[in-house]
């Protein structure tokens, strides 16, 4: 009945000449509690300040779930309205075959350029100079989250860095605490060795490596210690039988294991189970030793769909996602942190607060995700899948690495 | 026994048709269907896969032709052929164990007992139940510090080591575990189905010349319930080549690449790395080597007998 | 050779009887299926103790131990309270969905698959074991890789994103195991049957409706139990040939289980997919009867 009456009041409405209101369907993967919470911000500011309705299109699963569903739906000719994706290389082809809306014109108007920090998340939308996606939040992985309860048990001060973590492993194994909790997925995995890469290789190595793809550099001496880290953090990592993420986590929050390494997403769990920053568990950006950021987070695109009306709801979707309410009210909800620089985020924790101070003060990297094609990252996390889970030499791993290096596009 | 010998001809029997455009036209236009769905989806569909195994699509199929390329690189990436192994390890077990106990369990359900239906819709509810989360429920069973061991461990048997899902060198026999709670109680079904399709004359007469009850299963009922065989085997095969949600749902291919299987390496390629031309190349492979051995095969199953 | 117990036992399972209800044999009848039951009952015990418990008590206790609060809120939660996206009303939003994208798809895969089987077993002509073999290979390839093919066809034949392109494509992906079901069933009907029927002038509709129908009840079952189950479970193709308003169950059963980021609430994750299997757990135990009733070839024979 209701949307009968939406029907007969749309038609009533365009054929008067007046508002254009169009329903549109926004796909996205958001659907833990948090994420709907974060989302459910999106959407009310867009269902209150235009005329148009967001019809929710949420599909969990980012990779390997989400990605056909909307590749599907976009070359059978019936797209949403508009979807995430991740930003980076992911979107060119579909770019390239004019199926993507181009966001130039609202975006210079609107200004992006001065108020998106850091820039490198609208370089990420841009290709051949024209702008086709909305940044709308910054998730970082250079974390090292830290268990007070497993060195109270036992027995040690928290460390303030990788190399003093390593240090303490011992004692933890003699108390019983698995040192290093690691998920046994590949994503978990290749997260790790990034984050290790940066902190230990530095960022000029990591450039050189994953920017301009540089062979020689991932067989230099800086990712030769990053490879013998991982030698030793597998071995602190040996006991750890879990494989999601957060099973990974949960073993810091109990103090079963010391430390994990994983993205900012993991405060969510703490925060869960009421543990409190600096109390019961310590967050060390990049490992403690380099306070950089990557900027990896999501984006929105808007497919082509030839119908005026839909057209401007989309226009007027892009334009909501990225005002500095609705970036505040969002950003908030979903623990990541807003893509302008020009907006108070006070409400923010203690480590979300670490994690503004460096985007501040410019610690800031583009995420793999930006430079490496899928292809690439998939080898990537093959080899780190093998490379953490069986006895492979340091030596060995890094060859095979600067090979996919080197074969990259 | 002589009843047992009639019945057992008259099946093989096959009545020789005249071939003409206009016989059988009902017939003809009912399988209209199955003839577009063969020609247009799986043999069109199967065309275009192959086609585009040779270019390098990416994200979006297109046509710039690369050759062999695709498949030079296949044959030398590690996790293709660790694939190929655990698929042929598994494979193996699975379709024998599958086999065994769907039969087992079916013959057991068959001698009239009590709670049949009881017994049988334990069987077979693992089979309803979506593997997203009955994967979860046996990664924590196989969990050393959450399930099995776990419970022996603490009834005092120290030593006691069972740790399936993290052991590079026994994860598959783990999946298996999982593999076959899921999918024998199908088997168990289509068996019982066939079984309760044999002539209950056929038992008396077993029962009149004295054959044992395994006997008789074995020398009389399963070479009777061969279609019903070609069936489940067909069922299982087809269900081992395409193994993929158990894998993700359990492992996710580790430890490292221990467990990768080659369907899984087909869909990461196509959507995950985004390089459309490289899982085509691995999923015309498969292709391939199934046909290889289904093909003949086919033939001689469903049609040879008409010349037989 | 008639005994008393042989008129019932037409209707029924047709092994050899066993003897007294004590007997060795019994007990080692019993005995085993018991046992083999705890292997098949084990993860469903593990799902339904964690689904009535607590995060906190998930968190710290045992899996195997029974829940020390029964809480029901999962199961609630699950049903009616979950977040997918901005709506929270859990699975209960796709439910009328997934029934109607069932139904038509059972009805429409098996009623083809069963003439094709019938017209296989009974009606050969030129050509039929070819397209029977291709069908066959086609069982086995794995159905994501026929994605995009797929959706090619769908759309120059404009049912894309429509219920009609849903059900073909479930009817599609069900004739292969299902087809061979029914020809391998029909098969192994005697053919005197048949034969005795044309003879008396029947044609290819009319044996097929009364001769063979009411003979195969239990690989209907069959067919049933896999089309139901597998319809059911479906979520790819549900998710693609639909639209938000219109999604069946399972892409509410992914997006409480499946979310990357954020917490996961095994609790209301064992209880959704508890709820959501309750369909095809219901259509298994009622069609025992079917089975039960299933009437073989001996019983028509006389």
């Amino acid at each position: 009945m209701n949307r009968l009456a939406k029907i007969m009041a749309g038609t009533f409405l365009a054929g008067a000449g007046a508002a254009h209101a169009a329903d549109l369907e926004v796909t996205h993967w958001w659907t833990s509690g948090g994420e709907a919470a974060a989302v459910s911000e999106f959407a009310k500011a867009f269902t209150e300040n235009t005329d148009h309705n967001w019809v929710d299109g949420a599909i969990a699963g980012s990779g390997g779930t989400a990605r056909p569903i909307i590749i599907s739906r976009i070359i059978g000719g019936d797209p949403m309205g508009a979807t995430q994706l991740n930003h980076g290389r992911q979107a060119e082809e579909l770019i390239e075959a004019g199926l993507l809306t181009d966001l130039t014109e609202l975006a210079e108007k609107e200004g992006w350029k001065d108020v998106v920090n850091p820039s490198s998340l609208l370089d990420a939308c841009t290709y051949e100079g024209r702008i086709y996606c909305v940044p709308v939040n910054i998730h970082s992985w250079q974390w090292i989250w830290l268990s007070h309860d497993a060195y109270e048990t036992a027995g040690l001060d928290v460390p303030a860095d990788w190399n003093e973590f390593v240090a303490s492993a011992p004692k933890l194994q003699e108390a019983g605490i698995v040192p290093l909790a690691m998920g046994q997925q590949s994503w978990q995995q290749n997260g790790a060795f990034g984050v290790l890469a940066i902190a230990i290789a530095g960022v000029d190595a990591w450039r050189k490596v994953v920017v301009d793809r540089d062979a020689d550099a991932a067989m230099g001496p800086e990712y030769q210690k990053v490879f013998e880290a991982i030698v030793t953090a597998r071995e602190l990592a040996a006991d750890s039988n879990v494989q999601d993420w957060n099973q990974a986590t949960n073993m810091v929050i109990t103090g079963k294991a010391g430390a994990q390494i994983m993205g900012d997403w993991a405060q969510g769990e703490f925060q869960i189970a009421e543990q409190v920053a600096g109390e019961d568990y310590t967050c060390l950006p990049g490992l403690g030793i380099n306070e950089i950021l990557d900027t990896g987070g999501d984006a929105f695109y808007f497919p082509v769909i030839d119908d005026p009306a839909v057209q401007e709801a989309q226009m007027a979707l892009a334009s909501t996602l990225i005002s500095p309410d609705v970036q505040v009210a969002f950003n908030l909800k979903k623990g990541s942190l807003p893509v302008r620089g020009d907006v108070d985020l006070s409400a923010a924790n203690d480590c979300m607060q670490k994690g503004l101070d460096i985007l501040k003060a410019g610690g800031i990297l583009p995420s793999g995700e930006m430079n490496l094609t899928p292809d690439t990252q998939t080898q990537i996390e093959d080899l780190m899948a093998e490379f953490w889970s069986t006895d492979m030499s340091a030596g060995d791993a890094q060859e095979r690495y600067a090979d996919i290096i080197r074969s990259s596009e | 026994m002589s009843d047992l010998s009639s019945i057992n001809t008259s099946e093989r029997k096959q009545a020789q048709r005249p071939v003409s455009l206009f016989r059988n036209l009902s017939a003809k236009i009912a399988s209209i269907p199955m003839i577009l769905t063969a020609l247009v989806v799986f043999v069109g569909g199967t065309a275009w896969t192959v086609v585009h195994s040779f270019t390098s699509s990416k994200l979006l199929p297109k046509t710039n032709f690369v050759g062999f390329e695709q498949y030079e690189r296949l044959w030398t990436t590690r996790r293709w052929l660790v694939s190929l192994e655990n698929l042929a390890l598994y494979g193996i077990l699975s379709l024998v164990f599958t086999l065994v106990i769907g039969f087992t369990l079916a013959a057991l359900l068959d001698r009239k007992i009590r709670g049949e239906n009881v017994f049988r819709t334990i069987f077979l509810y693992p089979f309803a139940l979506s593997f997203i989360v009955t994967g979860l429920a046996w990664q924590w069973i196989l969990n050393p510090d959450l399930g099995i061991q776990h419970v022996v461990r603490s009834l005092g048997w120290e030593s006691f080591t069972f740790n399936p899902l993290n052991d590079p060198d026994i994860v598959m026999y783990g999946i298996l575990i999982a593999g076959l709670w899921q999918g024998t109680g199908l088997i168990m079904v289509i068996m019982l189905a066939g079984l309760r399709g044999i002539d209950e004359d056929i038992w008396k007469a077993a029962r009149v010349d004295g054959i044992g009850t395994v006997k008789t299963y074995v020398v009389v009922i399963i070479p009777m319930m061969r279609p019903v065989f070609v069936t489940a085997l067909v069922l299982i095969a087809s269900g081992i080549i395409k193994l993929y949600d158990l894998v993700v749902a359990l492992t996710n291919g580790g430890p490292g690449i221990a467990s990768e299987v080659p369907a899984k390496y087909v869909i990461q390629y196509m959507f995950r790395a985004q390089n459309l031309g490289q899982g085509f190349a691995a999923s015309t492979m498969m292709l391939v080597s199934v046909a290889i051995i289904l093909i003949p095969w086919a033939y001689l199953e469903f049609g040879g007998r008409k010349r037989g | 050779m008639v005994d008393l117990t042989s008129s019932r036992s037409l209707d029924g399972p047709r092994g050899p009887k066993p003897k007294r209800s004590f007997s060795r044999a019994n007990i080692f009848l019993y005995g085993t299926l018991i046992v083999v039951s705890v292997y098949y009952l084990l993860p469903l015990y593990v799902m339904v103790v964690t689904s009535l418990k607590g995060m906190p008590e998930i968190r710290t206790g045992n899996i195997f131990s029974p829940p020390l609060e029964i809480t029901f809120q999962p199961w609630v939660k699950a049903w009616a309270q979950a977040c997918t996206g901005i709506n929270c009303d859990g699975l209960s939003r796709g439910f009328g969905n997934s029934v109607k994208i069932l139904i038509p798809s059972v009805v429409l895969s098996i009623a083809i698959a069963s003439i094709n089987g019938y017209a296989l077993a009974r009606w050969r002509f030129k050509g039929s074991e070819v397209f029977f073999s291709i069908l066959i290979v086609g069982a086995f390839i794995p159905y994501q890789t026929m994605l995009y093919p797929l959706v090619i066809i769908l759309r120059e034949i404009g049912l894309m994103g429509d219920l009609g392109g849903l059900v073909l494509v479930h009817t599609i992906f069900g004739m292969p195991i299902l087809t061979l079901l029914f020809r391998n069933y029909f098969a192994s009907i005697p053919e005197d049957l048949h034969k005795a029927a044309r003879v008396d002038g029947a044609g290819f509709w009319s044996i097929y409706f009364r001769i063979m129908l009411p003979m195969s009840l239990p690989i209907f079952v069959v067919a049933i139990i896999l089309q139901v189950t597998g319809i059911w479970n479906d979520f790819l193709f549900g998710v693609i040939y639909t639209k938000p308003e219109t999604y069946p169950m399972t892409v509410q059963l992914n997006n409480i289980v499946n979310s990357v980021q954020g917490v996961k609430e095994y609790n209301v994750n064992m209880a959704a997919t508890l709820l959501t299997g309750l369909v095809p757990l219901i259509i298994y135990f009622v069609s025992g009867k079917l089975f039960v009733r299933g009437i073989a070839a001996g019983a028509v024979k006389g």
